[in-house]
């Protein structure tokens, strides 16, 4: 066990704390399209545009750190090391991180890894300056939790890809530029042989996208309708028919992503705040013994889970270090607890805690409520908890898979 | 940067596991736990032999001179195997007590016989812990009176280590005038408990534990750092045995371990051990190095695992059905391992309690 990341990083880890220190009573100038974004908290700091905080961050390497110059990153060698210094000393400082959503987390990754270089060239840098917003085009009404069942079908007609079909759960959709999505190009390979993974540009005629309002009325999900949508041939990663492999790559980038322990940890130490300013017949609810059992419990929870943090960075440090189930068990440990918090802290707020959008009695805004909603959504998509479970199941422990029903 | 365990204590953990696999098997412990207690005996010299008496004992006392950490994978180790052995009570809190809270001449004194197997120390901390009615442990003039009740590692100690409320701590020999050992029958028959009553029994006082909480503080830490660690091994072991279980049993004319019902419990028994490997790697790491937040991390690490450990045991013995709840499989053993190891040294709502108060919540 050696917690110590070694005295070259130690120079690194004071640079980012007089970063973040510098910054950390940013605030943005402009709005953001996202209801989870921070809009900074300082009254007399330095005041930026998201764009220009974006650009900010990769110049200095703090965002989009291992992704090469030529294509718009800082062009740094890839040290989880250092990118974990990053993600602590900003969540700590509270600071704004940069700029999430599926096209730097997923799309990015999978255009480094198995895109062509023309394809590098033209929609890495605008995706990471936050200039070019993408939309991920999986799900549909008959392929949710079976994503390879989905039918949405491309044919190549004369060097372009003819689309047809339907789109649902397209968070985005309605600000984004272009779409990453599997398509169904080789209908009589079997089920997982024939998808290819297509780039389809959003302003392309036949596209007609339809608000799907979620529980949280602000997240924004969509359907997406395709009529004889026309992409060019070239617009494929990877090759045809390889389009579930390619997706296989970037799903393991949004699992790892949607449960971060250290935005659990900050959230844990919110509801520590909100249990001492708040009261009940005239007692902190702190102070309240049924209340603070359970706190505790949970704080033993994130603990936990952030200890668990540090030995999955450790096992892809040491190559030799195998922690198979630990990766596994993320999303779903990460998601669960993080709506059980959310939950908690509506709990202790009893009624106040119902209240929701504009009222003089809410408290942090309604993030309590948003985010408990909203983590629902999480627990759902990328792979339900119980698809989760299946994963863990039968790929971590070996147990076999429910035999298939057969056609009457 | 590394976080997990070492080669050499995964290593230590195999020759323990291999020891216990060899000789205490279900049937073995199954006859310690009925009539032949004193089979017990046999298997505690052999982990000796292996010396895990002499983890923690600094090398200048004659001991391997190893961390918390490396107890803690041994502890783990001990509670896969369900080890029939003294050593969270004798060679885990024992030794740091007087590590912290011994003179130099009483390290001298104790250190190496601990560590040589001459010596055994039980260990009854209880009051310090939560004191129960009529279990006063009073010093005056050189003379202890009172009662212990839950003494660890009791059944061969030659030497007890009592602690009073205020966390002082003394020793006597285990044979001394005026004291008495009544064994105390748990539902876990692998490890031994007694109450001990003292009468004006000639005790010596741990030196440094007179004036500061330093020495019982850290005894405790470790020592609930270590059951924590006993819980993950036996649940994982639960878990283990559910899933191998679930791969050969048939209804319906498939394995139980193809119905979801079945791998989603085995599935959540993963997620919900699976951190409390690095929670309780972890605690033991920040008592090694010191650090600010070892207590607080011993006490969560303490009261998850139980908690978790408990669901386990649930689920893992419904896994196997009507057979869960025979003796035939044994299962039982480390339901009760885990169900005694979440009452000691302070059962999850009294250690989650002590959590608040180490960050001045209360």
């Amino acid at each position: 066990m050696d917690l110590n990341y070694g005295p070259k990083y130690d120079d690194f880890k004071k640079e980012v704390k007089s970063f973040c220190n510098e910054y950390k009573d940013l605030r943005f100038v402009d709005s953001s399209q996202s209801p989870l974004a921070s809009n900074g908290k300082g009254k007399h700091g330095p005041e930026l545009t998201r764009a220009n905080w974006q650009k900010l961050l990769i110049e200095r390497g703090y965002f989009a750190r291992s992704v090469p110059k030529e294509y718009g990153g800082y062009g740094g060698d890839p040290d989880i090391i250092k990118s974990r210094i990053i993600a602590t000393e900003f969540s700590k400082a509270k600071v704004p991180s940069g700029m999430g959503g599926q096209g730097i987390d997923m799309l990015v990754p999978t255009l480094l890894e198995l895109g062509t270089e023309e394809q590098k060239q033209k929609y890495i840098m605008p995706t990471l300056h936050g200039e070019m917003i993408w939309c991920q085009g999986y799900s549909e009404p008959n392929a949710g939790s079976d994503l390879a069942s989905l039918q949405t079908k491309g044919e190549l007609i004369d060097d372009e890809w003819v689309i047809n079909g339907q789109k649902i759960w397209t968070s985005t959709a309605q600000y984004a530029q272009m779409m990453f999505c599997l398509v169904r190009t080789e209908p009589d390979a079997p089920k997982h042989g024939g998808i290819s993974y297509l780039l389809i540009p959003m302003d392309a005629p036949g596209i007609e996208i339809r608000p799907l309002v979620d529980m949280t009325l602000k997240a924004g999900f969509n359907e997406v309708f395709f009529t004889d949508v026309k992409v060019p041939a070239t617009n494929i990663v990877g090759n045809r028919g390889e389009g579930w492999a390619v997706a296989n790559a970037t799903l393991s980038h949004e699992r790892g992503s949607l449960a971060d322990p250290n935005a659990t940890m900050n959230r844990i130490n919110m509801l520590i705040d909100l249990m001492k300013e708040e009261s009940i017949d005239g007692k902190k609810l702190i102070d309240i013994p049924v209340y603070r059992d359970k706190l505790m419990a949970l704080q033993g929870k994130v603990v936990a889970f952030q200890s668990h943090s540090l030995r999955t960075l450790s096992s892809k440090i040491n190559p030799g270090q195998d922690v198979k189930l630990g990766k596994m068990i993320q999303k779903l440990v990460g998601t669960e607890l993080r709506h059980e918090l959310e939950g908690f802290a509506i709990d202790i707020m009893g009624e106040i805690g119902t209240l929701y959008e504009q009222s003089p009695l809410l408290r942090d805004g309604g993030s309590w409520q948003f985010i408990y909603m909203y983590f629902l959504g999480l627990i759902i998509g990328g792979g339900t908890s119980q698809i989760q479970k299946n994963i863990i199941s039968e790929r971590g422990l070996g147990m076999p898979r429910e035999p298939k029903v057969k056609d009457n | 940067m590394y976080f997990g365990l070492s080669e050499d204590q995964e290593f230590f953990q195999e020759n323990i596991k291999k020891f216990l696999d060899d000789n205490a098997s279900v049937d073995v412990i199954r006859k310690i736990a009925t009539d032949h207690p004193e089979h017990q005996k046999d298997i505690q010299e052999g982990l000796v032999s292996l010396g895990i008496n002499s983890l923690l004992v600094p090398e200048e006392y004659g001991g391997l001179g190893l961390n918390i950490l490396f107890a803690t994978a041994v502890s783990q180790a001990l509670g896969s195997g369900i080890a029939p052995s003294a050593f969270i009570g004798s060679y885990v809190m024992a030794p740091i007590a007087i590590l912290n809270g011994g003179s130099e001449d009483q390290k001298k004194l104790y250190l190496p016989d601990v560590a040589s197997g001459k010596i055994t120390f039980a260990v009854g901390f209880s009051e310090f812990i939560g004191a129960r009615e009529n279990c006063e442990i009073i010093f005056k003039d050189g003379k202890l009176n009172g009662r212990s009740i839950f003494v660890l590692d009791s059944s061969d100690a030659s030497h007890i280590m009592v602690a009073d409320k205020d966390g002082k701590i003394y020793i006597a020999l285990m044979d001394s005038e005026g004291l008495t050992k009544n064994h105390l029958t748990t539902v876990d028959k692998t490890r031994s408990f007694s109450e001990v009553v003292f009468k004006e029994v000639e005790v010596e006082l741990l030196e440094k534990s007179k004036d500061t909480l330093n020495p019982i503080q850290k005894s405790i830490d470790a020592g609930r750092v270590a059951l924590a660690a006993d819980t993950v091994g036996a649940a994982q072991e639960m878990i283990n045995k559910a899933v191998e279980y679930s791969k050969e049993r048939k209804q319906f004319g498939r394995v139980i371990g193809s119905f979801q019902a079945v791998k989603h419990m085995c599935a959540e028994m993963t997620a919900d051990l699976e951190p409390c490997y690095a929670m309780v790697w972890h605690a033991a790491h920040c008592i090694d190095e010191d650090e600010e937040d070892s207590r607080f991390m011993s006490c969560h690490s303490k009261a998850h695992t139980s908690e978790v450990g408990k669901a386990i045991a649930k689920k893992a013995t419904e896994v196997h059905g009507g057979m869960g709840f025979t003796d035939l499989l044994g299962l039982h053993y480390w339901f009760k391992r885990i169900g005694v190891n979440r009452q000691l040294l302070g059962a999850p709502e009294i250690i989650r309690e002590e959590a608040a108060k180490i960050q001045k919540l209360i």
